[in-house]
């Protein structure tokens, strides 16, 4: 791949907090990592884990009373934590797209299609309105929208889910962004439909070199389309590697445990191992390793936050007991909640 | 564990015991009526006519007593109308559902009333099917006082008897909905539905709102209250992984028809109809790594105006001409498998 040593996007110790009435809120707690062209970032995680807030910072999305307080966000080696509104707008759309999970986050619904997207062109180009129209017709046939000239005529009201996902995509890819953040864009598709998206977004990476970073809660997802993947849990990143290293050998416990949380083939009908309890309040988090109330390796290290370590080559873990590859996981049995 | 395996597997097939369930060619659709400003308007001859949505369009299935069947479908195929008729939410357009062999609609006012308790329904999101303004001992305790299952003494000791069932703290007996995390949410209508000793569960995308490692913990609730009380389930889901865990039978719907079913082994390693080897090939799975994803061409049609001939033929890549002009039945092609497909036919 081209130009593989400038990351497109490189995150030190990202730190976002919420200053609420009731506290401060660390949902982002000292997160890093880092994206390469045509390569996929997968970022795993349970609701409230940070995942989302990570993305938005990303493109300073983040609203009062949240704040970017530490940490590096390096676009190409600019750090772009905090820049300026005139800055973040024009990257945001050009350089840096996002989709959302809704897509009716993306799109006005009172606009036709073309409307849309032809403004989301000019706006940081200087182009005509025909040219910019000719983009938006490609960029819906790109996605595999059907009748691209009829469908710019339409609102999205008068797509169906899939179909406004794809519209959706279709301009974030307008600019051809060097980075795109998507966050959970297939939840709320159906199993054939997620798969064509996932068609086309695969295809996106590798012709255009375009790197993306994938937020989902499914492993699974991740596991066919990422390179990397990223765990988090209470705002931190817990295990940090490549989608085959962490899958198959996870170090860190809340891995282990989410992997065996998922139904597999060869254990049909027995009980899954769960993980016990309940993701913990980020305004009332324990002390030390935040995981340490639902964790079965649990130890007296626990009581200190842990620091993140390499426990194998290539991996960053923030555990002080982390598993060993080839230890067997014992599936824990039913705990109330 | 082992013993749970051994009770799974020594399942008479629903064919040779008496079903707990039996539906019979039952059809639901729902009519959007002509308004006046469209009757006024068909007087000068402007031709309008209800618009009919064949949700359910005659389907035929049986459950067998503690059998685990999957119903697997997307968005829009009426897996959901299915269950609620089941459930006897909506009452079937036409056709028969027979619960332990008595047809439904003949049944007398008593008898339907107990059937109702015998067959509970759980539904996907728990916030919206609770009620907020009414503590856990009201939602859990209401239907047992109200069908005399239990007396008001007696009542506070029941509430706590069923959320132990479910795996929760009986203190929080005098909490509100709102109080709780949406697993624990999932658990209280779990409780709702037990409380009136149901023998048979629809549960409607029931875990599909949790978190991954809350939704181990309900289905393991959910395979450990069939153990406990020779439940019987309809678990209706999109979530393929799931459905393969929990049942011991998939039925796979499209567009308002069945379209296969079989045994959850043969279905999963051998799937027949081109829909449900669609279906399968698309599901991410955690040991399939950087793959290829290879898309099913198309969308669902609209149920409003479905295809003629096989519901799947405009999205079929082995569909030929019969297949746009004949319905397939949906016929047995090996014990315990059938599949509604032409190319079953031969050559």
């Amino acid at each position: 791949m081209a130009n593989s040593d400038v990351p497109t996007l490189e995150v030190r110790n990202l730190q976002t907090h919420f200053f609420t009435r009731a506290g401060v809120v660390k949902a982002v707690d000292d997160v890093s990592f880092s994206v390469r062209p045509g390569e996929v970032l997968g970022l795993v995680g349970e609701s409230g884990s940070g995942k989302t807030v990570t993305g938005f910072s990303i493109l300073g999305l983040v609203d009062e009373p949240g704040r970017v307080v530490g940490g590096e966000i390096l676009y190409k080696g600019e750090n772009i934590a905090n820049a300026s509104d005139e800055r973040m707008r024009r990257l945001r759309g050009n350089n840096i797209a996002m989709i959302f999970q809704d897509p009716m986050m993306t799109l006005n619904p009172v606009l036709r299609v073309d409307t849309q997207m032809i403004e989301a062109i000019q706006a940081h180009e200087n182009v005509s309105r025909n040219e910019a129209w000719e983009r938006s017709r490609a960029a819906l046939e790109q996605v595999g929208i059907p009748a691209a000239e009829e469908r710019l005529k339409s609102y999205p009201h008068q797509f169906s889910g899939g179909m406004r996902q794809r519209v959706a995509i279709a301009i974030a890819l307008l600019n051809k962004p060097d980075l795109i953040v998507a966050d959970e864009p297939t939840t709320a598709l159906d199993v054939t439909i997620q798969g064509q998206i996932l068609y086309e977004v695969q295809k996106l990476c590798e012709e255009t070199g375009t790197a993306m970073i994938w937020i989902t809660h499914d492993l699974s997802v991740v596991a066919g389309l990422a390179d990397e993947i990223c765990v988090m849990y209470a705002g931190r990143v817990v295990e940090h590697g490549t989608v085959n290293d962490v899958l198959d050998n996870p170090a860190h416990p809340y891995t282990l445990g989410l992997i065996n949380s998922v139904p597999s083939r060869n254990r049909r009908g027995e009980p899954l191992a769960q993980i016990p309890g309940m993701t913990p309040s980020l305004l009332n988090l324990p002390k030390g390793c935040p995981f340490k109330t639902r964790c079965p390796r649990v130890g007296p290290d626990c009581e200190i936050e842990p620091a993140i370590t390499h426990p194998v080559t290539a991996r960053d873990v923030r555990c002080h007991y982390p598993v060993t590859a080839g230890e067997a996981a014992a599936p824990t049995s039913e705990v109330t909640a | 564990m082992s013993a749970m395996m051994e009770t799974g597997e020594s399942k008479p097939a629903a064919a040779d015991s008496k079903p707990i369930l039996e539906l019979r060619n039952v059809s639901k659709r729902f009519v959007k009526s002509l308004d006046a400003a469209a009757k006024i308007a068909n007087l000068f001859g402007a031709g309008l006519k209800d618009e009919v949505v064949h949700a359910v369009d005659t389907v035929s299935m049986t459950v067998a007593d503690g059998e685990v069947v999957g119903l697997v479908g997307e968005s829009g195929c009426g897996k959901s109308t299915l269950g609620r008729v089941v459930a006897g939410v909506h009452p079937a357009t036409s056709g028969d559902v027979l619960f332990r062999g008595r047809e439904l609609s003949t049944q007398s006012s008593a008898e339907a009333r107990d059937t109702a308790l015998k067959v509970q329904m759980i539904f996907q999101d728990p916030m919206s099917s609770l009620n907020p303004r009414l503590r856990v001992e009201d939602i859990v305790g209401e239907a047992p006082r109200i069908h005399g299952l239990v007396d008001a003494k007696g009542l506070e000791d029941y509430v706590a008897e069923m959320l132990l069932r479910v795996g929760l703290d009986p203190t929080y007996a005098k909490r509100y909905p709102h109080q709780f995390s949406g697993g624990q949410r999932q658990r209280i209508g779990i409780a709702r539905a037990l409380a009136v000793n149901p023998e048979f569960l629809v549960c409607d995308e029931s875990v599909a709102a949790l978190d991954v490692s809350i939704q181990a913990q309900v289905l393991n609730l959910f395979m450990r209250l069939r153990e406990e009380f020779n439940l019987t389930y309809l678990f209706i889901s999109h979530d393929l992984g799931v459905v393969e865990h929990l049942s011991d039978r998939v039925v796979i719907m499209y567009l308002g028809r069945v379209v296969e079913t079989a045994r959850t082994e043969d279905i999963f390693s051998s799937p027949n109809h081109p829909y449900t080897q669609a279906l399968l090939a698309e599901v991410p799975r955690l040991d399939t790594r950087k793959r290829k994803f290879v898309p099913v061409k198309g969308e669902i049609p609209s149920p409003l105006n479905p295809p003629p001939g096989c519901h799947f033929n405009p999205r079929c890549p082995h569909a030929h001409e019969r297949c746009r002009v004949e319905q397939p039945t949906l016929r047995e092609i090996a014990p315990g498998r059938w599949s509604a497909c032409h190319l079953n036919d031969g050559a």
